[in-house]
């Protein structure tokens, strides 16, 4: 689990793009890798090969903020997206929606996804031009220079796992009892979820093929 | 909807035959047949019956696991097999020995994955097992997919699975090291959507081409936050390999899973499978699985109706799933949409795609034929590709591949005399594996060339970087092949 958040605040990418879907953030070829780091290298690789693009543009070269349109992060579920952003800085994406696998792979990561109506957003892609954003997770809004104030919703549980950095396995893990409990019933009525280990141990071919 | 007053089960399974105060849908019975605990926000802990693990998502999660000291829970309820980045060149040289894989990161990924189900004793497919295959194809072929289960994979087509009546959905990574450790997930339970389609399909109408309408119609975000219901005639009519195609599509409409009732159909195809129940657990299974389709009257929040007999071989023209046209159909202009943004990203597809608004869908010259991906992988599928191709030749200049979706697709397949009827055409016959549906291995469309291709996602660089797709249905995949076009199937079978 990340470190705790409470406040984002920095300048902002003012893209409002919509259906940016995960293989923009992250395209294939970089998923090839075993560890979390170093893929913001690969972040938004197509957009960044066209001239004058915003990720490359020095006014918001290291933003802890993305403004996005609606949609972001569709397909994949693959969490480098997540990775990709983190590693380029990035500690919160406002847009009016996301897809749900993006939005479960930002908050464990320690990104806030934040949902704001169209206008909000298409407000907050102007003001980011030239100005600093804002996020509170304490007040649940989002301010600007220019005396905007949005309020926001937030999950409760994701938004004291982002400002408290809890450990979500951990978490669970204290809950073995309940789980146990579960299985037994489990095995009384669905006898037959139980595999049969028919797998368990087979590795065909050990022969040096990877 | 009195969804907030259905209660966490506390010491019997709906599906087991227990009433519930109300009409239930399908999905709301396998929630509440899975809740282990309610947070007064509504979240659940939620147990996990089937875990599906590949080379691509999981190298983190178990990295994870190793370095807090943490076990898997249940590996009776895992499997792994490696699918993404496999080569689908041959595996094995003359003498049966395996050839190494060129790509030394793919090598490393495959490798990592051989090593953690070993570490963690994860019952395993190898990459040179009979059995190797896409994950979601490989899933129900083992029957390890079963009604009423929650299946989870890191892999946002793990939707496929609902077709067999599961809550299957995708997760990342970090879920992934969750169900490892715990075997569950912390949800909130998701509003429901009905897409119930009526009527008959035409000649040359597949079950792609009713996923491709209803992305179209719903849109690609058009589902988020729902989990759908496949209902009505068509979709009872489909074969299981068949309602495994539009459930695997259900995320492209933006949805985490898209159910199908069982029924006899599902049953039937499930019965003897490995790793499907046997003897007289088969017969209590399926007395329980009869409890499972929602109730007459159950209640879902939203509900589209698409008439089946309407629909068209249709195909993508753009860079987004929901940019479907039926083939009869003309590239759209941009300024045709009321939406300033969808105008927006219509124009930036089309110039991506290299078409011209107005240009007649039929007759687009292809230089690339992939016929594979867990969309459209399985043997019908194959039935349905060869049946075009039979007795004709892939267009010159166009390269033409089959990917079957599993050993076994393979196996059958060339029981039946299909890969000859393949290469005989000219089409290359190829090793299971995902292939050129994300071009992870060394299967790609160069840049600027483009893909007719049964897989289930046309975005920017999807299948290469630069690479154009349209993704259409097996028979159509194959008609494109033969005339090097984008063609019409039914003039062709007709
Ligand atoms: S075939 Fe394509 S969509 Fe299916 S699991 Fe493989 S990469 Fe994902």
């Amino acid at each position: 689990m990340a470190d705790p958040i409470t406040t984002v605040h920095g300048t902002a990418y003012p893209w409002g793009a919509k259906n940016i879907d995960t293989d923009i953030i992250i395209p294939a070829h970089w998923l090839k890798t075993t560890t979390r780091e170093g893929l913001g290298r690969g972040a938004f690789e197509s957009v960044r090969a066209q001239a004058g693009n915003l990720f490359d543009d020095p006014r918001y070269a290291g933003s802890p903020i993305l403004v996005a349109g609606e949609n972001f992060g569709c397909g994949s579920s693959r969490e480098h997206a997540a990775w990709a952003l983190g590693d380029l800085g990035i500690k919160a994406v406002i847009a009016p929606s996301f897809s749900d696998i993006f939005s479960g792979n930002a908050f464990k990561n320690g990104i806030v996804t934040v949902v704001l109506p169209q206008d909000a957003v298409d407000r907050l892609v102007e003001v980011a031009r030239d100005g600093s954003i804002t996020v509170d997770l304490e007040t649940m809004t989002v301010t600007t220079d220019h005396q905007d104030r949005l309020q926001f919703e937030l999950d409760p549980f994701r938004r004291r796992c982002l400002m408290e950095g809890l450990d979500e396995i951990g978490l669970t893990l204290a809950q073995d009892t309940a789980i146990s409990k579960y299985e037994s019933q489990d095995a009384v009525y669905r006898p037959w979820i139980a595999g049969r280990g028919r797998y368990a141990g087979i590795a065909v071919g050990d022969g040096g093929r990877t | 909807m009195l969804r907030e007053d259905l209660h966490p089960r506390t010491d019997a399974f709906i599906s087991a035959g227990i009433m519930a105060s109300r009409p239930l849908t399908l999905y709301e019975k396998i929630w509440a047949d899975h809740v282990i605990e309610r947070r007064d926000d509504g979240t659940c802990l939620i147990y996990i019956d089937r875990h599906l693990v590949h080379e691509v998502t999981s190298p983190q999660a178990f990295a994870g696991l190793a370095a807090n000291g943490r076990r898997v829970r249940r590996p009776d309820l895992t499997l792994a097999v490696p699918d993404h980045n496999l080569p689908t060149s041959p595996r094995v040289d003359a003498n049966g020995h395996p050839l190494p894989i060129a790509d030394p990161e793919s090598a490393n990924q495959l490798a990592a994955l051989r090593a953690n189900v070993a570490a963690f004793g994860v019952p395993y497919i190898d990459a040179l097992a009979p059995e190797q295959g896409i994950v979601h194809v490989v899933g129900p072929e083992q029957g390890f997919t079963l009604p009423g289960t929650t299946l989870v994979c890191g892999d946002s087509h793990t939707s496929a699975h609902g077709a067999l009546g599961a809550l299957a959905f995708g997760i990342g990574t970090s879920e992934v090291e969750h169900v490892l450790a715990t075997q569950t997930l912390l949800l909130k339970q998701s509003k429901t959507m009905e897409i119930r389609i009526d009527g008959t399909l035409g000649f040359g109408v597949s079950a792609k081409d009713v996923v491709l309408a209803i992305i179209g119609r719903i849109g690609a975000a058009g589902g988020t936050g729902y989990v759908v219901e496949y209902t009505g005639e068509v979709i009872r009519a489909l074969s299981v390999e068949g309602r495994l195609t539009v459930s695997n599509m259900s995320i492209e409409g933006g949805a985490r899973a898209g159910l199908i009732a069982p029924d006899e159909m599902t049953f039937a195809y499930l019965k003897g499978r490995p790793m499907a129940p046997a003897g007289e657990l088969w017969d209590r299974a399926v007395a329980q699985w009869r409890h499972l389709p929602s109730d007459p009257g159950a209640q879902y929040d939203a509900t589209v109706r698409i008439d089946g007999s309407a629909i068209a071989p249709s195909l993508t023209w753009g860079t987004s799933p929901e940019d479907v046209v039926p083939i009869t159909g003309v590239v759209p202009d941009p300024d045709s949409f009321a939406d300033p943004a969808k105008r927006d990203s219509a124009r930036k597809s089309l110039h991506y795609m290299g078409l011209t608004p107005g240009t007649a869908m039929q007759g687009v010259a292809v230089g690339h034929v992939f016929i594979g991906s867990c969309t459209n992988s399985r043997i019908e599928d194959l039935r349905a590709a060869a049946a075009v191709a039979s007795g004709r030749r892939v267009a010159d200049g166009v390269r033409a591949m089959v990917v079957p979706g599993s050993g076994l697709v393979k196996r059958q397949a060339e029981a039946e005399g299909l890969d000859r009827v393949f290469t005989a055409a000219g089409f290359e016959w190829r090793e299971p594996g995902c292939s050129m549906c994300l071009a992870m291995n060394p299967d790609k469309v160069p840049p600027g060339e483009r893909c007719a291709s049964t897989s289930n996602r046309n975005f920017v660089g999807r299948q290469g970087p630069g690479a154009r797709t349209h993704l259409l249905s097996p028979a159509m995949a194959a008609a494109a092949a033969v005339t090097g076009r984008l063609a019409d199937v039914r003039e062709l079978m007709g």
